[in-house]
């Protein structure tokens, strides 16, 4: 299979065509050939590595009426990921090698994307005893990333020892911070807002208290600790400072913190429910920030998709979460490029290299040369959307940004040399 | 003013007079001969009751009765509700019943206004308690009776000091209290352990005092709220006597009230906690005013929102 991706322009503004033959990149050069089983003349359009995203939840198995491996393979190629991580909150939970070679499975299987499985840290996420880390790394989903997240990894000596554990094969431990006494029954932010809507605060500082004790307990043992959803402007002070150390720290904030603040909680509708929830605008401040400047490595979804049901009820009852593989590269765009805080290298940065780096993905997240794997996407930056929460590739529709005109639009996803999204339609499905 | 009440930040300055100058028009009329207006007859009101509130619902249902509408009580408990229906298929079901009004008394903040958005019903919506969200009917019932005991202050409450006393945190009745109160002028002092203020209560149009005795003799209203016995399981106070002690209207602290300041309470009291036996019972206290007002203004909430016949129209016939 040969591809020629015509008239492109890379992230540097070099304007090219580039030869795609097979699973790898044959040729960069303008007229590089004629003939190729499928040409696509993208007319200027950004050629970029294939986005990774360290924190997916796609439900299966367990809840596949909300998202499948399948679904949500299709639905992050729309998005224009080429690597996924699978959360290990499935039911059963992703706790034995058993289940994590069977979503590694169901991912080859939908072959749109890579879909690299989470373990979980503890039996069960019940945070009491670790699960066998060693026995998912050393399977054929060669697990390195282990999260209990939806819950707090909250015993300290139980996350001592699962940090110092993973150090054998150079794993990491992905933290959901949030002490749970702190956020017994929480429902939003802890602050102006939440105290006139009545309803349970989630304070700040139930995330820092939890960031802080583990930045320390890394330190201490020397051990790579990844915070997951970072949401608090405290969260990023503490992170800078542990990089300042040299603790092996990285951090992740979602496209929903970067944008949104917790004055969408009013109104109470549950689609902007989400764990840990939408902060202030001096927070989503901060986090904008430290994205820029680097102390927040990477954008990762927390692409959380729940059934209609699940959202449509009083507040309180609402799960938590929103979808949002198919938005992050608009809202990324939105929330920094058009800011001026980032460059479109920078974005490729935080959502494609770093990711990939972080992870150990060693084929995502390459410079687009002769020889890479061909994990690309082709994006018109000067295109606006609206997004339609009836038009979403996810089984849910439970996205924040309904209604909103986004910029930006993914035209292209090629996967491993095939070509998986074409022209906003997915397609290549191996199973379809 | 649009079809619904669901938040006192609904209502401007003027509606919220506009609706105890109703009320208060409601009361001459209930004094007269003809108790019962013909105003809402043919009108189906609705009381969706998710939690226990004899009182509540009996102050609705004799408002909504009072102004000849057809009442349903809807009690979830013993009823589909508590079989997992969820707050969609309650109010489609009130819609295809063809209920006019729905007053909605729920445990989670919002509820009343996920009813009102949500496109599932076309009825008024009427927030009757909301979780810790609202109870707006409260609020301005307890403004009616201020009124009638501060006639200087029946246009504009500007210069009238209210104190509100205890577990602000989760009441609503606070919460609707301070919106309306400030809204209509007074000086709000809150005044409760710092356990029991919410963090961002300091952006509130309020002061905040944690000593009691410091504020009542410089106030007209004293507001008492009740104290859930469940806080004390939750660290907020020590016991129930430390909070008697500290934020509770003893009898000694009654005796530095002036002498026209009133002491109020939504009810149901801990005689004990929150108030004493003779502050509840005593001259000032006008508990039993503000279960009677509540039937006048919540008349004159359906009044507005299903924008009934004139008020006269009962009393003209008759004439």
């Amino acid at each position: 299979m040969k591809i020629l991706v015509k008239n492109a322009q890379l992230v540097n503004g070099t304007k090219t065509d580039v030869l795609i033959v097979d699973e790898k990149i044959a040729a960069i050069e303008i007229g590089t050939q004629d003939s190729a089983d499928l040409i696509l003349d993208v007319n200027g359009a950004l050629l970029l590595p294939g986005l990774v995203d360290l924190h997916t939840h796609l439900r299966e198995p367990g809840r596949e009426d909300s998202e499948t491996v399948l679904s949500g393979s299709r639905s992050a190629v729309a998005g224009g990921y080429t690597a996924l991580s699978a959360m290990a909150n499935t039911t059963p939970v992703a706790d034995t090698a058993g289940v994590v070679e069977q979503v590694f499975r169901l991912g080859q299987e939908a072959g749109l994307c890579d879909v690299f499985p989470i373990g979980a840290v503890t039996q069960d996420l019940a945070g009491l005893q670790l699960a066998e880390i060693g026995a998912m790394a050393e399977s054929i989903a060669k697990v390195r990333i282990f999260s209990d997240d939806g819950k707090c990894v909250y015993d300290p000596l139980v996350m001592r020892r699962a940090l110092e554990y993973v150090k054998s094969f150079d794993g990491i431990i992905a933290q959901h911070a949030q002490e749970p006494r702190l956020t017994e029954s929480a429902q939003m932010n802890e602050g102006y807002v939440s105290s006139l809507l009545g309803l349970t605060g989630w304070p700040a500082i139930a995330e820092e208290a939890i960031i802080a004790r583990d930045i320390l307990l890394a330190e201490h043992v020397k051990s790579r600790l990844h915070i997951c959803h970072l949401t608090t402007a405290g969260g990023v002070e503490l992170v800078r400072w542990a990089k300042s150390r040299g603790v092996q720290v990285t951090a992740e904030v979602t496209p929903h913190h970067l944008l949104l603040t917790d004055e969408a909680v009013i109104g109470y509708d549950p689609v902007f429910k989400v764990n840990p929830p939408l902060r202030t605008n001096d927070d989503v401040m901060a986090l904008r920030a430290g994205l820029a400047d680097g102390t927040i490595d990477i954008v990762a979804t927390d692409h959380a998709p729940h059934p209609t049901e699940d959202k449509e009820s009083e507040w309180q009852s609402a799960a938590f979460g929103m979808i949002g593989l198919e938005t992050a590269l608009s809202v990324v765009v939105k929330s920094m490029i058009e800011t001026g805080l980032m460059s479109w290298s920078d974005l490729v940065d935080r959502m494609s290299i770093a990711p990939a780096r972080i992870a150990g993905y060693a084929d995502h997240g390459q410079s687009i040369a002769v020889g890479n794997v061909a994990n690309l996407i082709v994006v018109d930056p000067d295109a606006t959307w609206r997004v339609d929460r009836m038009m979403t590739v996810s089984k849910s529709k439970n996205t924040p940004f309904h209604g909103m005109t986004l910029p930006a639009r993914i035209r292209h996803t090629i996967f491993r040399g095939k070509l998986v999204l074409n022209d906003g339609e997915v397609v290549g499905e191996s199973n379809a | 003013m649009q079809s619904h009440l669901l938040s006192i930040s609904d209502l401007s300055k003027e509606e919220a007079f506009q609706i105890l100058d109703t009320a208060e028009e409601l009361r001459k009329i209930s004094d007269g001969p003809m108790k019962k207006l013909p105003t809402l007859r043919g009108r189906t009101v609705v009381n969706l009751f998710y939690e226990d509130s004899t009182r509540t619902r009996i102050s609705f249902e004799s408002a909504a009765k009072r102004l000849s509408a057809d009442v349903i009580n809807f009690s979830a408990k013993g009823s589909s509700v508590s079989k997992g229906e969820s707050l969609k298929d309650t109010a489609q079901t009130l819609q295809a019943i063809g209920a006019d009004a729905v007053i909605i008394r729920h445990g989670a903040s919002g509820a009343a206004q996920r009813l009102a958005d949500s496109g599932w019903i076309s009825a008024s919506v009427i927030n009757a308690g909301d979780g810790t969200h609202e109870h707006p009917t409260q609020a301005l019932l307890d403004a009616f009776t201020i009124r009638s005991h501060f006639p200087d202050f029946a246009a504009d409450f500007t210069g009238l000091r209210v104190a509100i006393v205890g577990d602000i945190l989760h009441s609503r009745v606070a919460r609707s209290n301070v919106l309306l109160l400030a809204k209509m002028g007074a000086s709000v002092t809150l005044v409760a352990p710092p356990t029991l203020v919410p963090v961002g209560a300091e952006k509130w149009p309020v002061k905040i005092s944690y000593d009691l005795d410091s504020i009542l003799p410089d106030i007209d209203v004293v507001m008492m709220l009740r104290v859930q016995q469940e806080r004390m399981t939750n660290f907020f106070f020590p016991s129930a006597r430390e909070y008697s002690r500290a934020f509770g209207l003893t009898n000694s602290r009654l005796a530095l009230l002036q002498p026209k300041t009133i002491v109020m309470h939504p009810g149901p009291m801990n005689r004990g906690l929150e108030i004493s036996a003779e502050s509840a019972d005593s001259t000032k206290s006008v508990v039993l005013e503000q279960v009677a007002n509540g039937v006048l203004v919540r008349m004159a909430v359906l009044y507005t929102l299903l924008g009934g016949l004139p008020l006269n129209a009962g009393t003209e016939r008759k004439s």
